[in-house]
């Protein structure tokens, strides 16, 4: 209703509004230009031959079976596939329960121990990671975990950015209808269960987003404690791909585009999601 | 009646610590202990089998001081912060602002563009850059066409491109990035506070200094404390994209600790220690300083 009023008068100037935009488009287009173009490149290049690469061609060319077929003599692509979506699938899963779980008992069971609680958790945001890395690496050596899915997840699953963005958005849960689910016999547990989670699905979506993302993009880490082969993960094989003395680069960027297919899917079909996912916790 | 009820709250007490517990004892054992433990192997020497306490007990911290790689793995991480971050986080609020407008069309399409590159993983974006920068590469090729360049030009082998080509792929990467975080903080201020403005004759540039900025000064702040730690941590662009090179004239802070630590070369937990101990201080002072700064005016 309020978007017909406004739109109704300015129909008369719109024309003069939208010359007025007209440097705006353009400087518009050009960033998108150059925000897509390394994207299409990697494609296109990953359906050429390299010397075609070389030569810059940037239109589809008829190479991929071939490229493919050097990506799979070259790397184990299916296991570094099957890798990846293993670790992230794992630790998502692991994140949401877990994150979930404590962002609603901060929330909606907090009294000033857990506040204080809270408070020393988030300071665990200004911990690098490379900071981490030698002790981490010693224990999950000392737990024999090394190339095993646990040694990828367990630091990642619970981060107080996660715990935050569930603690945020529980702010609006009704406390009536845990109080009236109470009365009515519901086990603590089961108030999360079923009635918590039902309700926050759209955190739980862009919770799933960002985690899955960034553990699929995981490079530092797995690469001090998975060096086994069978254990690595998709950037760590494509990282081998060009580490060699010379690059092909038809067969690089179909490594590229594979290690970025699940991203950019997941990016297409859930970008709202992943945005927030992103924001997390700012409101 | 009174006990029962008792009870009821301290099993909802109880639960509530229940909640709280898996999540806790992560954060502990995978964060806080290994970042004391990292304190305490910061001060000790040898190979990982056999650590003893280093003589005199600073004596990696003294070290650091005397590594002229290290010195420069600093310079350039700084570099890389300093001019990488405010470019982005400016572009990113001019980009925000500029989608923002109400009149403009393919609001979304612009949007979904400047934020793709996000969708890529740090690897493959690093090598996508390196490809395109390549001395056989893209850029080269259209350089020396456009009659700009003579010849290729080996801009990954020689330390200032190489330098300059890690900040420009950074920029590409992490705008869309933080434009998301703007674009929701513009949402929030309402668009009557623009009307007023255009009323009383403010022009865009004004209307962006004078509102916009200070309306989202909470998000730049946020973003700032994100940018630098990040820059800070900067691993993945310097080991595929220059390979830290040439000469390790590009290797940032958390690629010369991986050298030390897990890469080629003699091990040295110690040493490595010292110096992440070093990048965790940084990244603590540094945040605490720009939250500060970010209470102050208000």
């Amino acid at each position: 209703m309020t978007n017909v009023k406004s739109k109704a008068p300015e129909k008369t100037n719109s024309s003069s509004i939208q010359r007025r935009l007209i440097p705006t488009y353009i400087f518009l287009i050009i960033v998108s230009f150059i925000s897509v173009f390394p994207l299409y490149w990697m494609i296109t290049a990953a359906t050429n031959n390299t010397v075609d690469v070389a030569r810059g061609k940037i239109v589809f060319g008829n190479y991929a079976a071939t490229n493919f077929k050097n990506l799979i003599a070259q790397q184990n692509l299916a296991q570094g596939m099957g890798n990846s979506f293993l670790y992230a699938g794992v630790e998502t899963l692991a994140a949401l329960l877990i994150c979930s779980l404590a962002g609603y008992g901060f929330e909606l069971y907090h009294d000033k121990a857990k506040d204080k609680l809270f408070a020393v958790l988030l300071l665990a945001m200004m911990i690098p990671q490379v900071a981490t890395m030698i002790p981490l690496f010693k224990i999950m050596s000392h737990a024999k975990l090394l190339n095993t899915v646990w040694a990828f997840v367990l630091p990642a699953i619970s981060t107080p950015f996660l715990i935050m963005m569930f603690r945020q958005n529980s702010r609006n849960f009704p406390v009536d209808i845990i109080e009236a689910a109470r009365i009515d016999g519901c086990s603590e547990i089961g108030i999360f269960f079923k009635m918590y989670m039902p309700v926050q699905r759209a955190t739980y979506a862009a919770a799933a987003v960002i985690t899955f993302m960034n553990a699929w993009n995981a490079y530092m880490w797995p690469k001090v404690v998975m060096n086994k082969t069978s254990a690595q993960t998709m950037p760590m094989l494509i990282a081998n791909l060009a580490a060699g003395y010379k690059v092909d680069y038809g067969v690089l960027m179909m490594g590229v585009l594979f290690c970025s297919i699940p991203t950019m899917i997941v990016f297409f079909v859930l970008q709202k999601q992943f945005a927030e996912g992103i924001t997390g916790a700012v409101k | 009646m009174k006990a029962k009820k008792m009870s009821v709250t301290a099993k909802q007490r109880r639960a509530g610590w229940i909640y709280l517990t898996p999540a806790t004892l992560l954060i502990a054992i995978m964060s806080f202990y290994p970042m004391v433990q990292a304190l305490f192997t910061s001060f000790k020497t040898g190979s990982s089998a056999h650590m003893r306490w280093a003589d005199p007990i600073f004596n990696n911290y003294i070290r650091m001081f005397r590594d002229k790689l290290f010195i420069r793995s600093l310079g350039n991480t700084f570099l890389y912060l300093i001019v990488e971050v405010p470019i982005m986080l400016i572009l990113a609020i001019l980009l925000a602002q500029l989608l923002n407008n109400k009149d403009l069309k393919f609001k979304g399409f612009f949007r979904t563009c400047v934020f793709l590159p996000c969708a890529t993983s740090l690897v493959s974006y690093s090598l996508i850059f390196k490809s395109l920068f390549a001395t056989n590469g893209l850029i080269n090729l259209i350089l020396v066409k456009l009659g700009i360049f003579e010849s290729n030009y080996n801009f990954l082998g020689t330390p200032s491109s190489a330098r300059a080509i890690i900040i420009i792929a950074l920029i590409w990467r992490w705008t869309g990035y933080n434009m998301v975080f703007y674009l929701a903080g513009l949402q929030n201020i309402e668009y009557s506070v623009y009307e007023a403005a255009k009323i009383d004759g403010a022009n865009g540039w004004k209307t962006f200094w004078k509102i916009t900025v200070p309306l989202l000064k909470p998000t730049i702040v946020m973003t700032m404390i994100m940018s630098i730690n990040g820059t800070l941590q900067l691993f993945d662009e310097s080991v595929n994209l220059t390979s830290g090179g040439p000469a390790n004239t590009t290797i940032t802070m958390s690629h010369y600790i991986y050298n030390n630590s897990f890469g080629k070369g003699v091990a040295n937990f110690g040493y490595a220690s010292a110096l992440s101990f070093l990048v965790f201080m940084m990244v603590a002072v540094l945040s605490a300083i720009n939250m500060k700064a970010g209470d102050k005016r208000d």
